[in-house]
């Protein structure tokens, strides 16, 4: 049986803050930080939106760009580092405001940034085994890094959701596979508000190792090369990392570009690759073909082997606001702003 | 508010869900029990009825004077939004910069955090409306 994408969804919040003025606050070079990582804004948050109602403007985009009666949607789960609860799952108020509910499987999934494909892959096991008709995998985070931190530069928020089936695919998922090691370059312990990392431990053994032996196991599995693909999309805990793995696999710029998001929106984290793929499916034509390569911490990689259909072509992609219109409509912060909607100020109880 | 009332109200939180008389097919929000123009000839002909989360603002003011729970968005705008079906809503107006809205500007429904019960309760989401997308 075909499994593949029906629709997609993206939510961008509107607020960014720059680098320079997060190294004016700690006394650090912003502008070489920008350069480093190659992110020149991130997005933040507004007070009122965690996971949760950015899962849902995400999933609700999805939603209206197709004519799919919600009760036929037969499991939800949302991957993310940051839900808003320890227990109480962010899909229940998901699957309740996109009226999927109470006939659904629904759980919150965490493996660092890469619980959105997790998700896409729990999914298209239960569409393939016909278990479900329809599924939805969400991968949504407003992750925070310890101001002064490196991380504080690229930690941003965002997400995206899939409508995974095997009828109406506008782009098939022709194979998918995972690279999973106990590999401790980044964590955060229960009850811990920041995370704490490796430093450059997150480099080599972590990120290059399992990107890069995914995304050559997924070749080899498909027989294919750089060359055949239209697109790549790596995670991008910012624009650095995913440049250096298109190099050392023989990836084009080109190929890389479109959905290269951390330049205007930092490092969303479990919504990174999903919104990157959102880019790229935003303006594909028939016929596209996709390698993405997800990476969680701790450490694993999901590799994925798309193509698009023609059925792209009827996509009502205008029912819902695209990828680029959510890089367009922004406002920018200063540090104070950012410190007082990200919790940062201690407020009298 | 206790746990049980919010909850009681998730469908017009969170997807608008209101009354439409099935007697005269006027609108209401939130939801009635009873048409006020009906009156008796409406009782067990109330149905549930959804908006459509579109409509346009009819009027809007600016808080400075905020609850505390509501001190970090302030300032802040209210507007009270004339849906496309002609009931008026009270929500907040999200992701546009006060001296930007006009009356008449087309809005729809997003869902927002609207509150907690502090660091340790239950969060409560709801719909605010938000100018639609160019």
């Amino acid at each position: 049986m075909e499994v593949g994408i029906v629709s997609y969804g993206a939510y961008i919040p509107r607020f960014r803050i720059t680098p320079i003025e997060i190294g004016r606050v700690w006394g650090q070079d912003g502008k070489a930080m920008a350069k480093g990582l190659y992110i020149n804004s991130k997005s933040v948050p507004s007070p009122d939106e965690d996971v949760v109602t950015i899962a849902i403007a995400a999933a609700r985009s999805m939603m209206r760009r197709v004519d799919i009666d919600p009760a036929d949607i037969g499991a939800l789960y949302v991957g993310s580092e940051s839900h808003p609860y320890a227990v109480k799952p962010s899909g229940t108020v998901v699957a309740e405001a996109i009226e999927a509910s109470p006939l659904i499987s629904v759980a919150d999934l965490e493996f660092a940034c890469k619980a959105g494909t997790a998700g896409m892959q729990a999914v298209m096991g239960q569409v393939g085994s016909g278990m479900i008709r329809y599924g939805v995998a969400i991968g949504a985070d407003t992750s925070q890094g310890a101001p002064g931190d490196a991380l504080e530069y690229s930690a941003s928020a965002g997400g995206a959701a899939f409508l995974i089936g095997s009828e109406n695919i506008i782009a098939r998922i022709n194979s998918t596979l995972s690279y999973t090691t106990d590999t401790p370059d980044f964590w955060r312990r229960e009850g811990q508000p920041y995370p704490s990392h490796g430093g450059r431990f997150t480099g080599e053994p972590a990120y290059f190792k399992h990107v890069g032996e995914a995304a050559k196991m997924m070749m080899e599995r498909m027989g294919t090369s750089p060359a055949d693909y239209n697109h790549v999309i790596f995670h991008q805990p910012n624009g650095k990392f995913p440049q250096r793995m298109a190099k050392m696999l023989g990836f084009t710029d080109e190929q890389l570009s479109r959905g290269l998001l951390p330049p205007m929106i930092g490092n969303t984290y479990s919504g990174a690759v999903p919104l990157g793929l959102a880019s790229v499916l935003d303006t594909a034509s028939p016929g596209d073909r996709i390698l993405m390569v997800a990476y969680g911490s701790g450490a694993g990689s999901d590799a994925f082997d798309i193509t698009v259909t023609d059925t792209i072509r009827h996509f009502n992609l205008a029912a819902a606001p695209t990828v680029a219109s959510m890089l367009e409509n922004t406002r920018e912060i200063d540090y104070a702003t950012y410190a007082k909607y990200r919790g940062k100020i201690l407020m009298k109880g | 508010m206790p746990v049980a009332r919010f909850w009681r109200d998730i469908p017009s939180r969170y997807n608008l869900y209101g009354s439409r008389c099935g007697s005269c097919g006027k609108i209401y929000f939130p939801t009635r029990h009873i048409c006020p123009e009906c009156r008796r000839s409406s009782i067990g002909r109330m149905e549930s009825y959804r908006l459509s989360g579109k409509g346009k603002v009819y009027s809007y003011s600016v808080v400075h004077e905020a609850p505390p729970q509501l001190a970090v968005l302030k300032p802040y705008v209210v507007a009270i939004v004339e849906m496309d079906e002609g009931v008026r809503v009270t929500g907040q107006l999200v992701d546009v910069d006060a001296e930007k809205i006009d009356i008449g500007m087309r809005v729809e429904a997003v869902l927002r955090k609207i509150g907690d019960e502090g660091p340790s309760g239950v969060i409560h989401y709801g719909f605010k409306f938000a100018p639609v997308p160019d």
